[in-house]
């Protein structure tokens, strides 16, 4: 259900060593990027627990973004690793939810690649435009009352 | 003084709860010396008339088991809620959704098709499928509805106390029971539980390391685990983490793992991605692929992680039917 008015709503955890700071860089050396994300940041993508992930899409985000530092360079030394290996889990259980494993990704972008984060924001956007909304709340509750 | 009235009574379950009642065997006789039980459809037939009958608040307390997903027992779980002073939610179904709460992985219309026209042993060539209304030699035959969702007990009535469990092990029904007789409730909406995982009571919790790592998930269908090492170091996914104390390690005792009936600790938000976020964090895998191999051992992680508790998850149903993703 692509849709041209369809602004998706993207969650951005992204960790304070590395991806927040590039994207204060690509803000900053005034790259475009859509503003469809609104950026949280966390320590560390290893504290990025899969709960925050389903309560933005629960709460009405029709994508989340997890964003790291690269592996081998995690302040905490493998925060990123933990992230790595529930994301392929998260995508798994999602999809037996119905809901797409399009909508949640896991990107590495370091403090200098400022001009990566433009280029996954933008990505990512057009991607869930493609997907159409996620509206988790009304689908749910087509599915679950009337007759 | 006129002995309590107690009530129970049973919605979307497997009769298993009723087996902890039954279990008692001579036992019940105390039971009855106590009490008076006014509804046991399990045992003693009564009709809906009988209980529409009572004054309100004339029960004490009503023991109801199952999941709700039938128009019917929707009905008599509110006459229930009117008629009963304490409503007690007995054991994982009540409680949480349980067992018959997984049918939250379809939809209604699936399981019909699956039941009445698709299973191999079924013969129906006229396609016929159960009606809330149907005509039979001039009758009009009413049914229930069937719901499109499963619901725990909570979500259709007020409860005031859940004993978990598939089913609830007797002393703690029994813990229950007195609790009422001797009026020394706990504050509503307890969990009649310990609060402590059930890693802390386990006798394997020893053999757990510190540093615990999981290479890859083995399947029960496929190997037999130690008979003496913690589950999760042994490769097979054991609830006990994420998993209140307080069963008895039953499951454990028989050499199985935890399948995680008593339901969350108090303070966890959605059992299952607590579950997810720790054994997957505890992974040896340090690629992309080894990650993605480490994820697709853990086969149906949505039945895993919510065996008993699919419909009070954070999601708490699929979104759409089986097979329409992508
Ligand atoms: S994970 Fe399971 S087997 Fe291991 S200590 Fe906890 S309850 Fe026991
Ligand atoms: S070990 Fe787990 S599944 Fe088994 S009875 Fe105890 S809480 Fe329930």
């Amino acid at each position: 259900m692509a849709n041209e008015q369809f602004e998706p709503r993207i969650v951005g955890f992204l960790c304070r060593w590395c991806s927040y700071t590039g994207a204060d860089l690509a803000g900053t050396s005034r790259m475009q990027y859509p503003a469809n994300l609104a950026a949280i940041r966390v320590m560390c993508s290893g504290r990025v627990d899969p709960t925050f992930v389903v309560k933005a899409l629960k709460d009405g985000a029709d994508g989340v973004l997890i964003a790291g530092c690269h592996p081998g360079d995690c302040h905490y030394s493998e925060g990123n690793y933990k992230a790595m290996r529930r994301y392929p889990m998260l995508l798994n259980l999602l999809d037996q939810f119905g809901i797409e494993c399009g909508r949640v990704r896991l990107e590495w972008i370091s403090a200098s690649e400022g001009e990566r984060f433009a280029e996954v924001v933008t990505e990512f956007t057009e991607q869930l435009k493609a997907l159409g909304p996620l509206n988790w709340q009304e689908s749910i509750s087509a599915l679950c009352t009337g007759t | 003084m006129a002995k309590p009235k107690v009530a129970f009574y049973w919605c979307a379950s497997c009769g298993g709860c009723e087996e902890t009642i039954v279990d008692l065997a001579e036992d019940i006789l105390k039971v009855v010396e106590a009490v008076d039980i006014v509804l046991w459809p399990v045992a003693l037939d009564f009709k809906l008339k009988d209980v529409k009958a009572w004054k309100p608040g004339e029960v004490a307390v009503a023991f109801i088991n199952g999941a709700v997903r039938l128009s019917e027992q929707e009905e008599w779980v509110k006459l229930l809620r009117e008629k009963c002073s304490l409503v007690v939610a007995f054991g994982s179904c009540a409680h949480l959704g349980g067992i018959p709460g997984l049918a939250n992985a379809t939809t209604r219309d699936e399981i019909i098709a699956n039941k009445y026209l698709r299973a191999p042993t079924v013969n129906n060539p006229e396609g016929t499928v159960p009606q809330e209304k149907s005509k039979v030699n001039g009758f009009e035959l009413e049914l229930p509805n069937f719901w499109k969702d499963v619901k725990a007990l909570d979500e259709v009535i007020d409860v005031d106390y859940y004993l978990p469990g598939c089913p609830p092990p007797f002393e703690t029904v029994a813990t229950a029971v007195n609790a009422i007789l001797e009026n020394k409730l706990p504050p509503k909406g307890s969990v009649i539980a310990p609060e402590k995982a059930l890693c802390e009571t386990c006798p394997r919790n020893e053999s757990k390391p510190d540093d615990l790592t999981i290479t890859s998930f083995k399947r029960l269908a496929t190997s037999t685990p130690d008979p003496e090492k913690c589950f999760l170091a042994d490769g097979f996914l054991c609830m006990g983490p994420a998993t209140r104390g307080g069963c008895g390690e039953r499951c454990i005792n028989g050499n199985m793992p935890c399948r995680g009936c008593f339901g969350p600790t108090p303070d966890v938000l959605d059992a299952g991605l607590k579950m997810l976020s720790a054994v997957a964090s505890r992974g040896a895998a340090d690629t992309e692929q080894a990650s993605q191999d480490f994820a697709d051992s853990l086969v149906d992680p949505l039945g895993t992680l919510y065996r008993f508790s699919l419909p009070v998850s954070m999601l708490r149903r699929r979104l759409v039917p089986t097979g329409d993703n992508q």
